[in-house]
C-alpha cells in the first residue's frame, strides 16, 4: 500500500492528533492541555464574532438545507443538524435542530480516524461519507449522517456533519423505529463510515443501491442531498472564515473554543447545582406478544434502568448505568453513541445552553455503561433499531437528577420531573389501490412525536403538546402535511384526551388523540411504538405522578363504509376506555390491550387505528393543588370529573344551562380532608412493607420477566446487586429460580 | 437595606408559591440565574418553618436537612424527624402500595396504567403530617431508590468559601 501523506497538523496523521489529544485530556483534565484561555483573555470581542459567525453558518445552513428535503420530517419540523468538528472529531460549533446527533457524529468521525481511513480508505478535500451504523457512533440506521472534511492547503482543518431523520430505512417492516427486529440484519440498510462521493458530488452507483435500500427513494434522494447542502455551506463559510481571521487564529479558536465550553459547563454545575450522590430508576416492559415475527425474539422482558449520577466537588460528573438488565434480542439495545447523544442532548438543555454548546460538555462527564446490558450490549449482531424505547425513559433519571440539585440549590425554576416518551409513534406503511397513486407506496411515520407533553416544575404546571428530548425545540408540524404523505390512512379526527397528564400540585403537560381510518389502499402495514406495561420513565417527582400510560386501540372487519354512506357519527377518540366510543358507534373486531408495543400486523380498508400522545410527569402532592387550577384543568378538559374526585379532592360539577364547571368548595375541602385520612388507613409501616416485599422476593412470587431482570442485574453489576442483596439480607448466591431453567 | 442580585427575596417568594405570571416566569428561566438564589431561599424557607433549627438544604417540598444538637437530620416542615440525612428518608415514612388493578384506576382510567405485576406505584406520607412525599415507580422486590445524598461540606467550604452553619469557621 502507498503511503500516503498526512493530512494533520504540523506533518501528523489524524491518528496521532487524537491521540495527542486524548493524552492531553488525560494529563490534564482540560481540552488539549489549554491552561489559559489567550484569545478570549486577549481580545474578547473578537472571540466571541468568531464563535458567532460559525454558530451563524451552522444556523443559517440548517435554515437553507431543509428546503432541499422533501420528507416533512425534516422539511415542515426541521430533524435535521449540523456541526463543525475539529480534525479529531469534537464539536465546536453547532446548529439548532435535532441535537441529539451532534455528539453522535463525532463518534464516527473518530471510527473514521481510528480505522485509519487516512492512510487506507483516503481523506480528501471533497470527499463525502455517509453513516449510519449504530456501532460506529449513531443512534439508530434512521439517523443518516453525512461527513465531509475541511481542507486548508494540505492540512484537514476540521470535518462538518449533518444528519436526517429518514422516514424508512430499508428494515424488515416499513418504520423508523420498529418493534420487531432481533439482530442486525432487521434493522434496514447500513452504511459504516462509507465514502459516497468525490469533488462534492454523491457517487451515482451510490445513489442507486441507496433508493433501492428504502421504500421510500424520493425522500431518501433528497434528503441526502440536504445534508450534503447544508456541510458544503458551513465548509466554505469556514474557509471564508479561515481567509479573514488567518489559519493560526481559527486552529487556536477551535480548540479553546471547545475548552470554554468545557470549563463553562463546571462553572455551570456549580452554580446550579450541589456537590452530591444522586440516584432515579426507570424500567421498561416491552410487549409479552407471544407471536413474533421471528422465533428467536424476547418476548416478555422488563428492562431495569437505574442511573447514578455523582457531582463531584470539582464541579465535574460522573455517571453510572451499573445495574442495568442484559441485552436482548430485540430492538431496544443502545450502543455508545446513542448513550452519549442522549446524554449530551439533555446536558446542552438544562446546563449548557446559554453558553458555548459543543464537546466540552461531555469532556466533563466520566461514564460507565456495563458491558453486556442493554446500553453496552457489546454484540454487533444484536438489533439496534428501537434504542429510543429504553434511551429515553433511561435518561429521565437525569433530568430527575439534576433537578434535585436545581431544587435544593434554590433554582426551583429549573426543577423537570421527568419528560415524556416521544409516543405513541405508529408506523407502517401501504400502497394505494385506485386512483392516480395507484400502486404507490405511501408510508406512515408521522413525527407528532415531537410534541409531547412537557413536564411541571415545582412552580408551575407543564406545557402541552410541546417537547421531545432530542430536539429542544419541540414542533409537531401540521396534520395537514402529514396527512399528504400518509395518504393511504387520513385522519377522522384529533382532539385532546382528558387523564394523560401526571398529578401533582403542578400538574404535567397533556396532549391529543387520534382516530384514523385505512382507505383507498392495499397491503397495510401497521405497528406503534409506546409504553403500556410500565409507565415510562421515573415518574412524578416530591409526590407527582407520571403521566399515564399508553395502550393499543384498533377496530377491524368494521361497517364504516356504511357509517360513511349513511353520514352516521363515528368515534372520534377514546376519552373513556371503560365505555369506548369505538364499542358505541361502529360493529367489528375490536381490540384493547392494555400495552404500547406492538407488533406488525396487516389492516384493510375501513379498519380504525388510534393512537395517542403523551403526557407528561407532574410535581408535588396533588391534595396541594390550587382548587381553581383543577377547575380550570376540567374545562380545559385535562382532567374528568371522577379522576380529580380520586386524585384533587375536588367536588365539581358540570352546569349545562350556564355551561361551565362549578366546585362546591365546602365539600371539597371535606374530601380533601377524607383523602389524607384514607392515606393513614391504606398505607402501613415501612417495616410492615419491608417484611410484605420480602415474602414476595422469598417465596418468589414475583412475574417471570422481572426475576430474570433482578437475576441478570445482579449478575452483570458492581454495585446494585451488592445492594440489592444486602437491603433484603439475602445471601450472595441468591439468584430467583425461573421456570425456563 | 439589604441589596440582592437580580430579584429581591418577594419575588422569589411568589415563584416558589406560584404566583408569578408567566411572562415574568419566562424571564427568570431564560436569563442568567441569580448568584444569590441559595441565600433567599434559605431566607425565606427559615422564616416559613415552624420550629427553630438551622436549615442547612432544602431537600424536598416539604423536607429539610437541619442542625439539632450536633446531627444533621431530616425533618419535615411539620416537625416530624426523619433521622440520619445519610439514610433514606422513604424508610421512615408510612407506605401505601397500588399493586393492584383497583387501586390504580383510582388515579388512571383503566388501560391508561401500568400492568401492577410489572410495575407498582409506591406513595410515600409522612407520618406526621401525611403529606404525599413521594411516588415511586418500582417492579415488586425492588428495593426503595435512596434519591439523594448531598455532600453538605463540599458544598458550604468548596463551592460557597464558608463552613456550613453548623460549622465554626476555623
Amino acid at each position: 500500500m502507498k503511503k500516503r501523506k498526512p493530512i494533520g497538523w504540523d506533518g501528523k496523521t489524524l491518528k496521532e492528533m487524537i491521540q495527542e489529544s486524548e493524552q492531553l485530556f488525560k494529563d490534564t483534565r482540560r481540552y488539549y492541555g489549554i491552561d489559559k484561555l489567550e484569545l478570549k483573555t486577549k481580545d474578547p470581542f473578537r472571540y466571541e464574532r468568531a464563535y458567532a459567525r460559525l454558530r451563524g453558518a451552522s444556523e443559517s445552513a440548517w435554515e437553507t438545507a431543509l428546503h432541499v428535503a422533501a420528507s416533512p420530517i425534516v422539511k415542515e419540523i426541521g430533524e435535521l443538524c449540523f456541526a463543525l468538528y475539529t480534525p479529531e472529531g469534537d464539536s465546536a460549533v453547532v446548529s439548532t435542530g435535532i441535537m441529539v446527533h451532534v455528539h453522535t457524529m463525532s463518534e464516527a468521525i473518530k471510527f473514521i480516524i481510528r480505522e485509519n481511513y487516512e492512510e487506507e480508505v483516503g481523506i480528501n478535500p471533497g470527499d463525502i461519507f455517509l453513516n449510519n451504523d449504530c456501532l460506529c457512533g449513531n443512534v439508530h440506521t434512521s439517523d443518516v449522517q453525512t461527513l465531509i472534511p475541511i481542507f486548508w492547503e494540505d492540512e484537514l482543518v476540521g470535518w462538518v456533519g449533518g444528519v436526517t431523520h429518514q422516514v424508512d430505512i430499508g428494515g424488515v417492516v416499513p418504520g423508523h423505529d420498529l418493534t420487531c427486529t432481533v439482530e442486525r440484519f432487521d434493522d434496514g440498510v447500513h452504511y459504516t463510515c462509507l465514502k459516497i462521493g468525490s469533488n462534492d458530488e454523491i457517487w451515482k452507483d451510490h445513489m442507486l443501491n441507496a433508493r433501492r435500500s428504502v421504500r421510500t427513494p424520493m425522500f431518501w434522494e433528497l434528503d441526502e442531498k440536504c445534508r450534503l447542502s447544508g456541510c458544503l455551506m458551513i465548509r466554505d463559510a469556514t474557509l471564508d472564515f479561515i481567509k479573514n481571521e488567518g489559519v493560526e487564529y481559527y486552529k487556536k479558536f477551535i480548540r479553546e473554543t471547545i475548552e470554554d465550553g468545557r470549563r463553562a459547563f463546571i462553572a455551570r454545575i456549580k452554580q446550579l447545582l450541589v456537590p452530591g450522590r444522586y440516584r432515579a430508576s426507570s424500567f421498561m416492559g416491552n410487549t409479552s406478544e407471544p407471536i413474533q415475527l421471528k422465533p428467536q425474539a424476547t418476548t416478555a422482558a422488563l428492562s431495569n434502568m437505574p442511573l447514578e449520577l455523582v457531582v463531584k466537588g470539582d464541579g465535574s460528573l460522573s455517571l453510572s448505568f451499573d445495574g442495568s438488565s442484559a441485552a436482548k434480542r430485540f430492538s431496544f439495545n443502545c450502543g455508545i453513541g446513542a448513550m452519549e447523544g442522549g446524554q449530551w442532548v439533555l446536558l446542552t438543555q438544562c446546563i449548557i445552553h446559554r453558553d458555548k454548546v459543543n464537546d466540552g460538555a461531555y469532556l466533563a462527564v466520566d461514564k460507565d455503561y456495563p458491558p453486556g446490558t442493554w446500553c453496552n450490549p457489546i454484540d454487533p449482531y444484536l438489533s439496534y433499531n428501537n434504542p429510543w424505547g429504553l434511551l429515553i425513559p433511561a435518561y429521565t433519571s437525569m433530568m430527575r437528577c439534576l433537578s434535585y440539585g436545581f431544587f435544593s440549590r434554590g433554582f426551583r425554576e429549573e426543577v423537570v420531573p421527568g419528560y415524556a416518551l416521544t409516543a405513541d409513534a405508529p408506523q407502517g406503511g401501504g400502497f394505494f389501490e385506485k386512483g392516480p397513486l395507484a400502486g404507490q407506496y405511501w408510508p406512515l411515520s408521522t413525527f407528532e412525536i415531537s410534541g409531547q407533553g412537557y413536564a411541571a416544575s415545582a412552580v408551575t404546571d407543564g406545557f402541552n403538546s410541546g417537547y421531545a428530548m432530542w430536539n429542544p425545540e419541540g414542533n409537531l408540524g401540521d396534520v395537514e402535511t402529514w396527512e399528504v404523505i400518509q395518504g393511504g390512512i387520513p385522519y377522522l379526527s384529533r382532539q385532546l384526551k382528558p387523564n394523560i397528564a401526571g398529578h401533582g400540585k403542578y400538574r404535567g403537560g397533556s396532549n391529543f388523540e387520534t382516530v384514523a381510518m385505512i382507505h383507498n389502499s392495499r397491503n397495510v402495514t401497521f405497528f406503534n411504538a409506546a409504553e403500556g406495561l410500565t409507565f415510562a420513565g421515573c415518574g412524578g417527582m416530591h409526590g407527582g405522578y407520571p403521566q399515564a400510560t399508553s395502550y393499543i386501540l384498533r377496530a377491524e372487519k368494521t361497517n364504516m363504509a356504511e357509517v360513511v354512506k349513511n353520514k352516521q357519527p363515528y368515534p372520534l377518540g377514546d376519552p373513556d376506555p371503560a365505555h369506548g366510543e369505538f364499542e358505541r358507534f361502529i360493529k367489528g373486531k375490536i381490540t384493547r390491550i392494555p400495552e404500547g408495543m406492538m407488533i406488525p400486523i396487516g389492516l384493510k380498508n375501513y379498519d380504525l387505528v388510534h393512537w395517542r400522545e403523551s403526557g407528561a410527569p407532574g410535581y408535588g402532592d396533588p391534595l396541594e393543588r390550587e382548587v381553581d387550577l383543577v377547575k380550570k384543568d376540567l374545562k380545559d378538559a385535562i382532567f374528568t370529573k371522577d379522576i380529580v374526585y380520586n386524585v384533587y379532592g375536588v367536588v365539581a360539577a358540570y352546569a349545562e344551562t350556564k355551561r361551565e364547571w362549578l366546585v362546591d368548595y365546602e365539600q371539597t375541602k371535606k374530601r380533601r380532608e377524607q383523602l389524607r385520612k384514607e392515606r393513614e388507613d391504606n398505607s402501613m409501616t415501612f417495616e410492615e412493607f419491608y417484611q410484605r416485599e420480602k415474602k414476595r422476593i422469598v417465596d418468589g412470587n414475583l412475574l417471570e420477566p422481572v426475576k430474570r431482570s433482578y437475576n441478570e442485574s445482579i449478575q452483570l453489576s458492581k454495585r446494585w446487586g451488592k445492594e440489592f442483596l444486602e437491603f433484603w439480607n439475602l445471601p450472595e448466591d441468591f439468584r430467583f429460580k425461573l421456570e425456563e431453567e | 437595606m439589604k441589596k440582592y442580585d437580580k430579584y429581591d427575596v418577594e419575588t422569589i417568594e411568589r415563584m416558589i408559591d406560584g404566583k408569578l405570571p408567566w411572562l415574568e416566569l419566562r424571564l427568570i428561566l431564560s436569563e442568567e440565574k441569580d448568584n444569590d438564589r441559595f441565600e433567599k431561599v434559605m431566607e425565606i424557607m427559615q422564616k416559613r418553618v415552624s420550629w427553630k433549627e438551622k436549615i442547612l438544604l432544602p431537600l424536598h417540598e416539604h423536607l429539610y436537612i437541619v442542625s439539632k444538637e450536633g446531627k444533621r437530620i431530616v425533618k419535615c416542615d411539620c416537625g416530624y424527624e426523619f433521622g440520619d440525612y445519610r439514610e433514606n428518608w422513604k424508610t421512615k415514612c408510612r407506605v401505601r402500595v397500588r399493586d393492584t388493578n383497583e387501586s390504580l384506576d383510582e388515579i388512571y382510567p383503566p388501560y391508561m396504567h401500568s400492568d401492577p405485576e410489572w410495575e407498582e406505584i409506591r406513595e410515600y406520607y409522612c407520618p406526621g403530617c401525611l403529606a404525599l412525599l413521594d411516588t415511586e415507580l418500582a417492579p415488586p422486590g425492588c428495593p426503595p431508590v435512596f434519591n439523594f445524598l448531598p455532600d453538605i461540606d463540599a458544598f458550604y467550604e468548596e463551592w460557597l468559601g464558608k463552613p456550613a452553619p453548623d460549622k465554626k469557621r476555623v
